[in-house]
């Protein structure tokens, strides 16, 4: 797939599909990552954690775990300072450190089945556990809030004694937040409609499901510095919470991101790494502590499950005109769901004259929520794009050409925020209408097909970069962002098209926090948009001053030479051509060594959009779905590495679909998590899916150099919705709860069953 | 996991004398693929893991046209599907192992440890209560034979006793006319926990069943021998009428829980329906023999 | 604390002695007595595959073997399967197909792949789904998984034949 930069050139590496630079590492186990790490002398931690959902900790004795041969320290949260109260920025996601502190290492109140208590190291991972054992813990138990409907009734059980908020005054409180959003007369425009749908949805709370759990390997050395290696997406993240939470200078901790085994927004927060730093300060070692699959689902970060309430109208030729929205998530034991994200997603894919959405971020005894792949929009989107399917039935429309008529585009105003520059909302429409999927007939009982879109903002912040030119003409490409997806090829890919060279030629680079500069997180659809700004700047930066070099050695002045296919001439004469490998065996004779460099605060974002199609077979005697055929589309603004692009959009549509099938969180009426393995956590398997088609697209973002749009998020937010309007082709019956479980669907298709006879039979 | 000692006999002897010496702070397994959960889980905490594999005649499978089945129990769950005799002879019983798990878990488990297990929603029991099939174990103070279908007093417990040993499980040979047939519910298309699993076997002449066994998985504290559906089935053809009534009585006689798998509901529900279609599958192959 | 014991096996082609508690699974060993760190560790119940290796021939789950049970056997882990630095068929399409995103549930997969083609070269879509059934991958929904296992089997049988033919 080829394409033009800016000036109308043919690009030579860009949307090409070059093998990636650490791929060879990752297919023969050599690459590392945070649990492949052991140095001389290490321990290994593990975590105590609360079996109660909500108790107040009265009291923790460790005298006989520590007297276990091999056991070396234990921390409580006695061993930690006492954090601001205050908001921060991590990722996408607020963060307070007071409670972030908490959730590390409970204080005086555990509020959620697996929430930490204490920390031991020991020589072995099998001592540090038997240690957990002897452990003393007495607990007040109190009873648990676990829905936000038990959480928002008066006299619910109250998690936080100081949460309050701006509605109730000084009152105690499980309600976090409460965010509106509001456009035009509502009432008048119900009035205008002519059709009205009015419905109300449940989902269940979901984990991004990452195969590799956490990680962190922590050294505290008698200087006071500290090192912390581990799989993140943020590495600088960990190290300005890690230091909030441990009371210590920012600068004296230094964080090496190892390689990361899938995050999808779980890893821009802190677990262990604290942990791992005041287990060594103790110590005098390295300690390693690494989450069991049952900690990383009982006590790392899920996401909000959710209580959605939509109304919508349209008039006959089907113009939406209203829609009246109120939602309430999951936040789980401390503030921060992604409700105001969910928010202003719900209707962003449509012009809507009057509106008025109503969001709460509600407390409740459940592991504290992290950011999912486009936090809060999946939720919404489930509410909202059935009951467009639903209103486009009854104007009778194609789904497709429905939201075609209502769709946002170039010039029209966000729920928040400027009127959106160029989008490829309608152009995704078009793909799936155009794609052979939808063109195939589906025939067949019990089978359907559905469609629905999404919208993810995607995000800017700060990057770095630098690219240092070798003596032998090659380059490398330095920069803070982990490697998730692949997008070390598409940072030397950009790299390489700037400097002229093949992709083979440049080194693509991730590293520390004390050898780049400041650097946001992977992950907010942001690697390719912010740091490709900032990889494409360095690289221009290292041309400029390759120019100057060039010009000594031509004996011009800078400005008499011009960079063109990979050579440095003079303007308009005939001096030989000085080609990169040329001038850099020259540089130390010349000045020096060269290194271009670049850091930015990326701004002209551009929203991403998806719409997915998927046809469906329900076994009506089970309730048992199977997925026949899938396709998404996408507008990626400019693909720069094709396949790695293919792969977001797989990628989040799979687990969409697991999200609208199988996946939840299943806590008994203790409040004690159930189903806290990969058995009954039942994430799509290889036989689970069939082939997933793409389909690209490219309106070009305006506000980046290469037209680049981020693509790792917003295909996680269709497929819910996809699925149940498929299922009401397939059945008749429109779900209202996530996951679209074949008890449920049983359960709907028997009820709809009797109804239909006993209408028949009047 | 707390420290453990392990051990490897090689006969059925050794076997025997470890589990003997050390009563309940010994177990015995294939696969492991249920015990070193367990273990990690503090579920069960042997202090000796008695290996099994090595003792060549618990994986043997034979079979004789007259004494019928030899089924070692440490025979893993590919080799039974890879088993060219178990595949003609028993189809059901194949379906079930091919079924419990992945193929990483099928490579390891067996049969023999999926019963002594004493799950409620093991895959093979059911199968093997359809079959017929008979449980051997040989103890300090000799051998016997159990039903397989009395095999499991409740989840996690079965009739073995301190020292003895599940050698192999025994079942006649198939008369002419006569298959066998497992399915089960899961939510995905593999690596799940049962929700309801059925194995049924019947016995032909012309168009009238003149034998049948149906085995009842997941839908009770212990796996199920269906015995009024399968009774209601003899004498009779397998028309939609025998069909629906065999389904209900295997649905009333399922007394399952609501848990995080299913709700009662559901499972009996499914229960019927499951018992119809192997039924049909098991008379579909029947016919063909 | 607990006495360790002497167990001896072939790993990768080369006879390997090591010293484990008998409460270390194969996947302990490997990682933290040997240092071969290709196989992950993503649930420890046998419902992921990250820790897929090949003992005897067969696929197995190292996290649910004792390490003493290694005594004797034939153990290919992923560092075993290129040959010096020339890749294995399956890792060099894996690359070419784009079929890792962060890469973690690779090894396991190609363990798991590499099982399959052993005993059945022309498999179906639908067989190649199945036999990998056991690896959980959340990054790519799996279609370049499996496009490269397609594409490996055919890129193997065509070389075969070859051989065959050059005979």
């Amino acid at each position: 797939m080829e394409g033009t930069n800016g000036q109308g050139k043919k690009f030579k590496v860009i949307g090409t599909r070059p093998i990636r630079h650490d791929g060879v590492d990752k297919v023969t186990g050599r690459a590392r990552y945070g649990a492949d790490y052991a140095f001389p002398g290490m321990l290994h931690g593990k975590v105590l954690r609360s079996p109660h959902p909500h108790a107040i900790i009265k009291s923790i004795n460790f005298e006989k775990a520590l007297k276990l041969p091999g056991v070396k320290a234990i921390v409580t949260s006695a061993d930690l300072p006492e954090a601001e109260s205050k908001i921060e920025q991590a990722g996408e996601m607020a963060i307070n450190p007071h409670y972030l502190s908490m959730n590390i290492l409970a204080r005086g109140k555990v509020l959620y089945d697996g929430h930490a208590i204490a920390a031991v190291a020991a020589t072995s991972p099998h001592i540090a556990e038997e240690a957990l054992k002897l452990i003393e813990v007495q607990y007040e138990i109190l009873p648990p809030a676990m829905t936000v409907d038990v959480a928002m009734k008066p006299g619910a059980p109250i998690l936080l004694s100081d949460l309050r908020n701006k509605e109730e005054g000084d009152k105690q409180t499980n309600v976090a937040q409460h965010y509106q959003f509001k456009r035009g007369d509502l009432e008048a425009g119900f009035k205008s409609a002519d059709f009205i749908i009015e419905r109300e949805f449940n989902t269940a709370m979901v984990h991004q499901g990452y195969i590799e759990p956490h990680n962190a390997v922590g050294m505290y050395n008698n200087d006071g510095q500290a090192t912390i290696y581990c799989s993140t997406q943020g590495p600088f993240d960990v190290r300005s919470l890690s230091a909030q939470v441990l009371g210590m200078p920012v600068g004296k901790i230094k964080v090496v991101p190892a390689e990361i085994g899938g995050g999808f927004g779980g890893k821009t927060t802190i677990y262990l790494e604290p942990l791992s730093v005041l287990l060594s300060k103790k110590t005098g070692h390295p300690v390693k502590l690494t989450m069991s699959r049952s900690e990383v689902l009982r006590a790392s970060g899920p996401t909000s499950g959710s209580k959605i309430k939509v109304k919508m109208g349209a008039t006959k030729d089907g113009k939406l005109v209203a829609a009246q929205i109120w939602m309430a998530y999951e936040a789980g034991a401390f503030p921060g769901s992604p409700v105001g994200a969910g928010a202003m997603c719900i209707i962003a894919p449509y012009a809507i004259e009057h509106f008025v959405i109503d969001a709460y971020d509600v407390v409740v005894n459940r592991p504290k929520t992290a950011a999912y792949r486009a936090p809060g929009a999946t939720n919404a989107a489930m509410a909202s794009e059935t009951v467009v399917d639903e209103l486009a039935e009854k104007c009778g429309l194609d789904p497709l050409d429905f939201r075609i008529k209502n769709a946002v585009k170039e010039g029209l105003a966000q729920i928040v925020g400027p009127p959106f520059k160029a989008i490829g909302f309608i152009e995704t429409c078009e793909a799936i209408k155009n794609s052979p999927h939808y063109k195939s007939k589906l025939t067949g009982p019990y089978r359907g097909r559905g469609v629905a879109s999404g919208f993810w903002f995607n995000a800017g912040m700060q990057s770095s970069a630098t690219v240092n030119i070798h003596t032998d003409g090659t380059a490398s490409v330095v920069t803070g962002s982990p490697d998730i997806g692949g997008s070390r090829a598409s940072m030397a890919m950009i790299t390489a098209e700037v400097l002229g060279l093949s992709v083979s030629d440049v080194r693509p680079v991730v590293t520390d926090t004390d050898s780049i500069g400041h650097t946001d997180v992977t992950g907010g659809s942001r690697v390719t948009f912010a740091t490709g700004t900032a990889v494409y700047e360095a690289a221009q930066d290292a041309i400029r001053q390759l120019k100057e070099r060039a010009a000594k050695v031509l004996e011009k002045k800078t400005e008499e030479v011009e960079f063109v296919d990979g050579s440095f001439r003079a303007i308009g004469n005939g001096v030989p051509p000085l080609s990169l490998k040329q001038l850099a065996s020259k540089l130390a004779r010349t000045g020096g060594p060269i290194t271009g460099r670049a850091s930015v605060n990326a701004r002209g974002v551009g929203p991403g959009f998806a719409t997915t199609c998927v046809d469906v077979e329900v076994d009506p005697d089970t309730g048992k779905v199977q997925i026949l055929r899938a396709t998404i589309a996408q507008d990626a603004g400019k693909a720069i590495h094709p396949s790695y692009v293919e792969g977001q959009m797989q990628g989040g549509t799979a687990q969409g679909i697991g999200w609208g099938l199988n996946e939840e969180y299943f806590y008994d009426d203790k409040g004690i998590l159930r189903n806290i393995g990969l058995l009954d956590y039942r994430m799509p398997t290889c036989l689970d899916l069939p082939m997933i088609e793409t389909a690209i697209v490219e309106v070009p973002n305006p506000g980046h150099p290469l037209g680049v749009r981020g693509v790792g998020e917003v295909s996680i937010v269709p497929p819910p919705a996809a699925l149940a309007n498929a299922i009401y082709r397939a059945i008749g019956v429109r779900m209202d709860t996530l996951p679209m479980s074949p008890p449920r669907i049983l359960k709907a298709i028997l009820k709809n069953r009797a109804s239909t006879q006993s209408a028949a039979a009047d | 996991m707390h420290a453990i000692n392990y051990e490897a006999p090689s006969t059925i002897d050794q076997a025997v004398g470890l589990l003997k010496a050390h009563g309940e702070k010994a177990r015995p397994f294939c696969g492991g693929t249920d015990l070193i959960i367990q273990m990690r889980a503090g579920v069960r905490t042997p202090d000796y893991v008695v290996d099994l594999k090595n003792i060549k005649e618990m994986r043997n499978i034979s079979f004789d046209a007259k004494t019928g089945l030899r089924l070692g129990a440490a025979a893993s769950c590919i080799e039974i599907h890879e088993s060219e005799v178990m595949r003609r002879n028993y189809p059901g019983l194949t379906e079930a192992a091919h079924l419990i798990g992945s193929l990483q878990i099928q490579n390891r488990a067996s049969v023999g440890g999926n019963l002594c297990n004493g799950s409620p929603a093991a895959d093979s029991t059911p199968a093997l209560i359809a079959i017929g099939a008979r449980a051997r174990l040989v103890g300090p103070n000799g051998e016997r034979e159990v039903p397989v279908e009395q095999f499991v007093l409740s989840p996690g417990r079965t009739v073995i006793q301190p020292g003895e040993l599940l050698v192999e499980l025994l079942a006649a040979a198939p008369a002419p006319h006569t298959s066998d047939a497992y399915l089960r519910l899961i939510p995905r298309n593999e690596m799940d926990i049962a929700i309801v699993g059925v194995g049924s076997s019947v016995t032909l002449d012309g168009d009238k069943v003149t034998a049948a066994r149906i085995g009842l998985g997941a839908v009770a504290a212990t796996p199920l021998l269906g015995a009024k559906a399968a009774e209601s089935l003899i004498g009779k053809k397998l028309d939609d009428a025998a069909l629906d009534t065999a389904a209900r009585l295997a649905s009333e006689q399922a007394a399952p829980i609501d848990d995080m798998r299913g709700t009662v509901e559901y499972r009996k529900h499914i229960t019927g329906v499951l018992t119809r279609r192997t039924l049909l599958i098991a008379a579909e192959r029947a016919r063909k023999k | 604390m607990s006495k360790k014991t002497l167990v001896e096996a072939t790993i990768n082609g080369e006879t390997v002695e090591f010293l484990c508690e008998p409460r270390q699974s194969m996947l302990e060993c490997l990682r933290d007595v040997l240092e071969l760190t290709g196989a992950k560790e993503g649930c420890l119940t046998g419902d992921c595959g990250a820790c897929s290796i090949n003992v005897n021939g067969r696929v197995v789950c190292s996290c649910l073997m004792f390490g003493p049970e290694a005594q004797g056997k034939t153990i290919t882990t992923v560092e075993g399967l290129a040959e010096g630095n020339r890749l294995h068929t399956l890792q060099q399409k894996f690359l070419e197909h784009a079929s890792l995103q962060c890469g973690i549930c690779t090894p396991g997969f190609l363990m798991a792949a590499k099982g399959l083609l052993d005993r059945n070269p022309n498999p179906t879509e639908p067989e190649i789904r199945y036999a990998l059934a056991g690896n959980l991958c959340r990054c790519t929904g799996y279609d370049k998984i499996v496009r490269a296992v397609q594409d490996a089997a055919q890129t193997l049988r065509s070389s075969n034949e070859g051989k065959a033919a050059a005979r």
